[in-house]
């Protein structure tokens, strides 16, 4: 066993370290209030430094400060998630051609690979702006709030009512990152299953609406529409959902009434 | 799933509070509603500090299992690996999240030979 080691607040600890006689200074003892206060259970030569950082934290910050420019220009925001393919950037484009002239729409778009989508979303008068990877949470799985700070820095804010943003396909992290939006919403197709909100509950829990798309499909699929209602309800009691077929226009006015609703 | 951007945020968070002193444990602690896979998470770490400061440092992370909290019959339900979201007291599906969604970086254990003594004293 070492020395002992008095700290300012009482605390005491040992050393294996030292044998010269000394009075020192820890650096942490500037900082105390970070300290835990009984090192006694410890081995000698280390020290246990309370930090209690949330890591998510930033991200937070950051979508609040993207919420707090999209109210200051009176922007409403909407995050659109989904897996891979189910028909996101579809339904966008009856969005738009729905809301042209009627509802000023920006789009921020998740598809980072490539521009693929950003050019189907073209010619409906939106303004579209494209995100690039960061350094920060996010990339190729979901959307982080930074990613989206730097994405509405390409848009004319005070010159829309509406922003969308198409998420990253995927069911997993989306639902985690907070992105400055106002309110969540995904798409699901039926060719997914009726499993998926038992398997992805975070993703389904988090939405307020759940856009049932591909409903063209039914008469080739098995798909248990009672079955999957009951899924979801049971992992989102009370949630919205709007049935439609983004490739027939089938229902989706419910749905463009309640993306542009509040504006 | 972004065990990778995790690791190198968490880096980021574990070199400001090391100042420069060399870390050895790093304990995070992560609720299960964050869907971090541990083992991925080990992993990513491994490969973010290789080669820098921090190559030393191990992660311990206490692993939280996500708490609901009935709003019918008051009970408390841990979540299982399923993460339905229903009592499992009464059944019912009016339930709110208490607990789960931590990923906190606790604390970190440093070597006091490093940095401790401000060079006043040779190291023995
Ligand atoms: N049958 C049918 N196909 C659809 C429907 N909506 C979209 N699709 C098709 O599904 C495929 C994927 O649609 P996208 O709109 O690209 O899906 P997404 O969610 O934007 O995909 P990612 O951005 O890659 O995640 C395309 O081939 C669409 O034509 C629908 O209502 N019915
Ligand atoms: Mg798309
Ligand atoms: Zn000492
Ligand atoms: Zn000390
Ligand atoms: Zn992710
Ligand atoms: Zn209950």
């Amino acid at each position: 066993m070492g020395r002992f080691h008095r700290h300012d607040d009482g605390t005491v600890h040992a050393h294996e370290h030292h044998d010269h006689d000394h009075i020192h200074e820890h650096q942490h003892e500037e900082e105390r209030a970070e300290l835990i206060g009984d090192h006694s259970g410890y081995a000698t030569g280390r020290e246990r430094i309370e930090v209690l950082e949330d890591i998510y934290a930033e991200n937070d910050r950051f979508a609040a400060a993207n919420r707090a420019a999209l109210d200051a220009a009176g922007v409403r925001a909407v995050n659109l998630m989904s897996s891979p393919g189910s028909g996101k950037t579809t339904l966008l484009q009856r969005t738009l051609a729905a809301l042209e002239g009627r509802v000023r729409v920006g789009i921020v778009e998740g598809d980072i690979e490539t521009p693929l989508d950003a050019e189907r979303l073209d010619g409906f008068g939106a303004q579209i702006s494209l995100l690039n990877t960061g350094n920060g949470f996010g990339g190729e799985c979901h959307l982080d709030a930074p990613m989206v700070a730097r994405a509405l820095r390409g848009l004319d804010l005070a010159d829309l009512d509406l922003v969308i943003i198409e998420n990253v396909g995927n069911l997993v992290c989306p639902a985690e990152f907070e992105v400055g939006e106002h309110r969540k919403a995904m798409v699901f197709s039926l060719p997914e299953g009726e499993d998926k909100p038992l398997k992805y509950p975070v993703m389904f829990r988090s939405v307020e609406v759940v856009v049932v798309n591909k409903v063209d499909l039914a008469p080739y699929l098995e798909f248990d529409m009672g079955l999957f209602r009951r899924n979801l309800e049971a992992v989102n009691p009370g949630v919205t959902v709007f049935e439609l077929s983004a490739r027939t226009g089938e229902g989706v006015g419910a749905w463009v009434e309640w993306v542009a609703g509040g504006i | 799933m972004h065990e990778v951007s995790l690791s190198l945020q968490l880096a980021a968070a574990v070199s400001r509070a090391a100042r420069g002193r060399q870390v050895r444990v790093v304990y995070v602690a992560i609720g299960a509603l964050r869907q971090v896979v541990p083992e991925a998470l080990e992993h990513a770490w491994v490969f973010t500090v290789r080669g820098t400061p921090l190559g030393a440092a191990e992660l311990d992370l206490d692993l939280l299992p996500a708490v609901l909290t009935c709003d019918e019959c008051g009970a408390d339900t841990k979540l299982g690996p399923e993460l339905g979201f229903g009592c499992a007291a009464c059944g019912s599906a009016a339930t709110r999240v208490v607990s789960g969604e931590q990923f906190t970086l606790t604390a970190i254990d440093i070597d006091i030979e490093k940095g401790t003594c401000d060079g006043t004293f040779p190291p023995t």
